[in-house]
């Protein structure tokens, strides 16, 4: 029995096939302008690479912002609910997740069944979400890999006066004509990242084990430094991407929807 | 008796030369990327206007954000201060005063002396400062000064649903994409930015009557957006945008009257 899941976002598209609780193939893609042709895209995708048709696929769950524009989905379920799923898959003792995603972040806690306790989003304002990163690395010349690895290196991160990304887009442009290491920007970056991160999740209180989901999870950097502001080890996901915990979530509820219960 | 004020914002310097209660000449320039600088050649613009020397200057008060900077002044005095001394001596019966500036938004009680009973104040989120119209205004390539006019040409009403200018910017691209009308996508952006201004004020409680100063404040379209999102006429100030640099040279002139008048 073969279960998918879908997760447009703003940024990234991503889907996930799954077959008796293992991935079998997954896509990430960078979105298009329309939520559909990006579920579209993904979806062919993942199924071509898989070898397999949507006639295969018995059920499929679409999340992400674009969810509700997905033509091939059985169902739509809400993001907070895919990601916690797709975290508790990742890592079975995650209590709180924060997902990192293109433009918004949200912290979740789950009780020990995996039911959601309590969470928090913002998609109001782009600082702590991923548009704050790529609005830096722009400006940096660098690509968001490697705004992650530079950090390691720097000695003295610089600081910003406000956690407004067009104020900060505005210091680091003035850091770089001041010939400042970019290292010490790369790493001043990830600390504002980090702290705005870390009142977010702080607000909906910390429980142990914590995960990061997103794409923003493989950057280094950010997470090193957000350990350091939440004062808490952060458990790495190594099981599979943590871009694909959406979509993982999303193919966990399609395959529940088959089996007719909760697993 | 020659008094002036000197006002180093983030974007514009301006300067006020004040003889015997009376305007002499006022002068605004972009700002350099030196504060003093900036401070020199408005002053020195402004002196010629008057057809007078520094010498002449009895006393030089200095404000905005570059106001340590300003190497002819004698005193310095806080923007919240300088921008409610100018709006009571322009609107005397001015009881609030919201101030936007290139980088900032500030909302200010009064009371009938110009003195600030309490003030609200945003410099953390570019949302509701001109920073948001300057940002826009470049994507789309128009000029911050033709916006007013523009919007007024508005007919469809549209809104913006982000507040944030970073996720607004993206928004607006759409809009141009779908073929939306450029006036009216500066017409939602008035109102977004004055949303969010009023939203700062409310935290003051606004008392008629209520002033709009700053340089934002010549833009016509963001004037009646903002009485829109407030709720109360605006009056209107002569001089919005030097404000505070009159009211700098109002408080030079008290200190050569020695009298906090």
């Amino acid at each position: 029995m073969f279960a998918a899941g879908c997760d447009v976002g703003s940024l990234t598209s991503k889907a996930v096939v799954m077959k008796d609780g293992k991935i079998i193939e997954s896509v990430i893609i960078k979105s298009k302008a329309r939520p559909w042709e990006s579920a579209d895209e993904v979806m062919n995708l993942v199924l071509s690479k898989a070898g397999l048709t949507m006639k295969d696929i018995q059920s499929c769950v679409g999340t992400g912002y674009g969810r509700d524009k997905i033509s091939f989905i059985n169902e739509a379920v809400s993001e907070i609910a895919c990601h916690g799923k797709g975290a508790r898959w990742l890592v079975p003792s995650v209590r709180t997740v924060i997902d990192i995603g293109g433009q918004d972040c949200k912290a979740l806690r789950l009780d020990d069944k995996g039911n959601m306790v309590k969470f928090i989003t913002n998609d109001k304002c782009a600082s702590g979400t991923g548009r704050f990163l790529e609005v830096m690395a722009k400006v940096m010349h660098l690509n968001l890999d490697e705004l992650g690895e530079m950090s390691a290196r720097s000695r003295q991160p610089i600081t910003f006066a406000s956690a407004c990304t067009v104020w900060a887009q505005a210091d680091v442009i003035q850091h770089l004509n001041d010939k400042v290491p970019i290292e010490d920007i790369a790493a001043g970056v990830n600390n504002a990242m980090a702290s705005r991160m870390s009142t977010l999740a702080n607000n909906i209180g910390l429980e142990k084990d914590v995960c990061m989901t997103g794409g923003v999870a493989k950057n280094s950097g950010v997470v090193n430094a957000l350990e350091k502001h939440l004062g808490i080890r952060i458990k790495r996901i190594r099981r599979e991407d943590p871009q694909l915990a959406g979509a993982i979530g999303a193919a966990l509820f399609a395959a529940e929807k088959v089996s007719g219960g909760a697993k | 008796m020659i008094t002036a004020g000197c006002d180093i914002g983030s974007l514009t310097a301006k300067a006020v030369i004040l003889k015997d209660g009376k305007i002499l000449a006022s002068e605004v320039v972009l700002a350099l990327a030196q504060p003093e600088k900036s401070a020199t050649e408005v002053m020195a613009r402004a002196l010629e206007k008057a057809a007078i020397k520094i010498e002449d200057i009895a006393y030089c008060v200095g404000t905005g954000y570059g106001r340590k900077h300003i190497p002819f002044m004698h005193a310095d005095e806080s923007e919240i201060a300088c921008h409610a001394r100018g709006a009571v001596w322009q609107v005397p019966t001015a009881r609030t005063v919201v101030d936007i500036g290139g980088q900032d938004a500030k909302a200010i009680r009064v009371d009938e002396k110009g003195n600030v009973e309490r003030y609200v104040y945003n410099d953390k989120c570019a949302s509701g400062t001109g920073r948001f119209l300057e940002i826009i205004a470049d994507s789309l390539d128009i000029k911050l000064e033709d916006m007013g006019a523009l919007s007024e040409k508005a007919t469809e009403k549209l809104t913006l649903s982000n507040q944030c200018v970073v996720f607004a910017e993206t928004e607006i691209v759409s809009l141009v994409n779908e073929g939306k009308e450029i006036a009216d996508i500066i017409s939602a952006l008035h109102q977004a930015v004055a949303n969010r201004a009023a939203s700062l004020a409310r935290g003051i409680l606004v008392e008629p009557d209520a002033v709009m100063t700053g340089g934002v404040a010549k833009n016509s379209g963001m004037f009646s957006a903002l009485e829109r999102a407030l709720g109360v006429k605006l009056h209107h100030v002569e001089n919005p945008q030097i404000n505070g640099a009159l009211g700098a040279a109002l408080f030079a002139a008290d200190k050569i009257n020695g009298s906090g008048k």
